[in-house]
């Protein structure tokens, strides 16, 4: 059975194990990957329409106006990127250089912190493909995997055979789910689910460091110094043991730092690697672009030569101050995932959407300029969560033009 | 998953046998093992008894769902994360370096594998719930997160 296999582009675990079915040139059956990959990969319940002002427009028409607004604003924001491929960020980074914009991308509310420490060496990481060979404990800290990175379990962490894991799940690893509420991935995790109060996390980190230097761990919460110990021991005792951080510790924690220096201190007592739960599927290429040009992850702003980085520049602070005079978005809908007195402020500015599919921030929009969908439409490459460059290629043809080559021909324009 | 009492807790426990069972208790245990449907309890269908029967024919999924092993997937349930597929010993057994490793099954010959998002059922006749020497195996259960999978 020779089978020709696809890369999901659902979230930021770039499944590279995915089969289609095609009728009439369209994706018909998309098997192997999640619900939130078939959703992905399949077309678009509305597809955006290429539109100025309200008016339907031809897609040259789009272009020239978006070049026309972003050359006029003294001031442009770029922001998106978690949905577009490589070349696009690069492009995009072009854009904002010969504009003189603010570029931020999803990953300055999201992972941004976590991603940016493990570019500069202050964490250590590793591949999904070693901690499915080698894993024996993995922690999903502030994750729910089941629901966010529905296949993280099954074809990386937990479930999966590995050349040093031959007897699965059972008696090979152990999943420790520590959370505020009992997820889906806790259900999961059984008797290893550690539940803690909100914005308790810092406290049961210093804790584990605690408990590892041979402490007394103590906590406010109610957790017993017996119950952090036995966590403690059970870290310490790994073999090669991975903490998958999410979004729900990157968001209690207002530093870094806790969590490095849990870090330090395992792989003083043990070996220990960190890897961020990226959602988009290329934010964390977005990061790596970005980095490679300016030495930042995101938030900066392009001025001639010069770039200017910090909190100020993170694209709810610019909505928030009223600092720019026009937004291009590409790949994300700020309107639906920013609170509503920021989204508010991009009722005020000029807006360019480059999406495949109509949302709320390209129905809003000024211009707003449709795209094919990379992995299904067009192809491209994209960084995985654990830093890994994946290629992908389209599984259809289509007359839409891919936002790499949108940026290109707006890039010309100007 | 639900148990015998469960399902007793809802019934109107009164042992009048219209349905043809001894008791209530013995009622529930055949309606747990799809021997006979919610509609089988006469006295259920009274007024008093609705919401106790919304709730049970909510629980009991008909047996026409049902696979010969007796494996009932709630598919407006699974998200298709594949914990099954990778999970099962079977799968391992057949395609252990395919769905054994956590890859989209590289043999025929697995009982679980997703399609289109969904966890769909084949070669029914190898799970080691069926058989003569069938055993209670719950592989699939235990690491199911949304617990969509269900036997009876």
């Amino acid at each position: 059975m020779e089978n020709e296999y696809y890369v999901c582009t659902g979230c930021g675990l770039l499944c590279d194990d995915i089969e289609v079915e095609l009728v009439d040139g369209k994706v018909s059956k998309v098997n192997n990957a999640c619900l939130k990959g078939v959703a992905r990969l399949k077309e678009c319940e509305r597809p955006a329409e290429c539109r100025i002002d309200d008016a339907p427009a031809s897609l040259e028409d789009a272009i020239i106006e978006a070049a026309r607004i972003l050359k006029e604003a003294d001031s442009p924001v770029i922001f998106g990127m978690g949905n577009s491929t490589s070349q696009a960020q690069k492009n995009a980074i072009e854009v904002a250089k010969k504009t003189d914009a603010y570029f931020d991308d999803t990953s300055s509310f999201c992972q941004g912190p976590v991603v940016e420490a493990i570019l500069e060496n202050k964490i250590r990481t590793c591949t999904l493909d070693e901690v499915r060979d080698k894993a024996d404990i993995i922690v999903y800290w502030g994750a729910d995997p089941s629901n966010s990175h529905p296949r993280h379990l099954s074809k990386y962490t937990y479930f999966p055979r590995g050349k040093e894991r031959q007897r699965g799940w059972e008696e090979d690893r152990t999943a420790i789910c520590i959370d505020v509420r009992k997820s889906d991935t806790a259900t999961i995790c059984g008797d290893k689910f550690y539940q803690i109060p909100p914005q308790a996390d810092e406290e049961l980190l210093n804790a584990i460091a605690n408990g590892l230097s041979g402490k007394v761990p103590k906590v406010s919460f109610g957790m017993g110094p017996k119950k952090i110990l036995e966590l403690a021991n059970m870290l310490k005792k790994a073999e090669f043991g991975v903490i998958c951080v999410g979004l729900g510790l990157v968001y209690s924690l207002e530093e870094i730092e806790p969590l490095v220096r849990l870090m330090d201190k395992l792989n003083e007592v043990s070996n220990f690697h960190l890897i961020p739960m990226v959602g988009q599927y290329n934010m964390r290429g977005s990061n790596h672009n970005l980095y490679e040009e300016t030495g930042y992850i995101n938030r900066v702003k392009f001025t001639g030569n010069d770039v200017e980085h910090g909190a100020h520049c993170s694209v709810v602070e610019l909505l928030r101050t009223r600092t720019v005079d026009a937004a291009l978005i590409i790949g994300s809908d700020p309107m639906s995932s920013l609170p509503g007195s920021i989204a508010k402020e991009l009722l005020d500015i000029p807006v360019i959407t480059i999406d495949p599919c109509n949302t709320l921030t390209s129905r809003k929009a000024k211009v707003s300029i449709p795209t094919a969908t990379a992995g299904s439409e067009c192809g491209g490459t994209a960084v995985r969560m654990d830093g890994v460059e994946v290629e992908f290629k389209a599984m259809t043809e289509t007359d839409r033009m891919c936002d790499a080559e949108i940026l290109e021909r707006i890039m010309g324009e100007l | 998953m639900t148990n015998a009492l469960e399902i007793y807790q809802l019934l109107p426990k009164t042992n009048c046998k219209q349905c043809g069972k001894a008791t209530c208790m013995a009622f529930a245990a055949a309606l747990l093992s799809r021997g006979v449907v919610v509609d089988d309890c006469p006295p259920l269908k009274e007024d008093k008894f609705k919401e106790n029967y919304e709730k049970l024919s909510e629980i009991i999924t008909p047996a026409g769902e049902a696979s010969e092993s007796g494996m009932i997937v709630h598919t407006e349930k699974c998200i298709g994360c594949g914990n099954c597929v990778v999970a099962c010993p079977v799968n391992v057994a057949e395609d252990p370096y395919g769905a054994g490793s956590g890859k989209a099954p590289t043999s025929d010959n697995v009982i679980l594998r997703v399609e289109d998002g969904v966890v769909r059922l084949s070669n029914v006749s190898q799970c080691r719930r069926f058989g003569k020497n069938k055993i209670l195996c719950n592989g699939c259960i235990v690491t199911c997160p949304t617990k969509a999978i269900e036997f009876v």
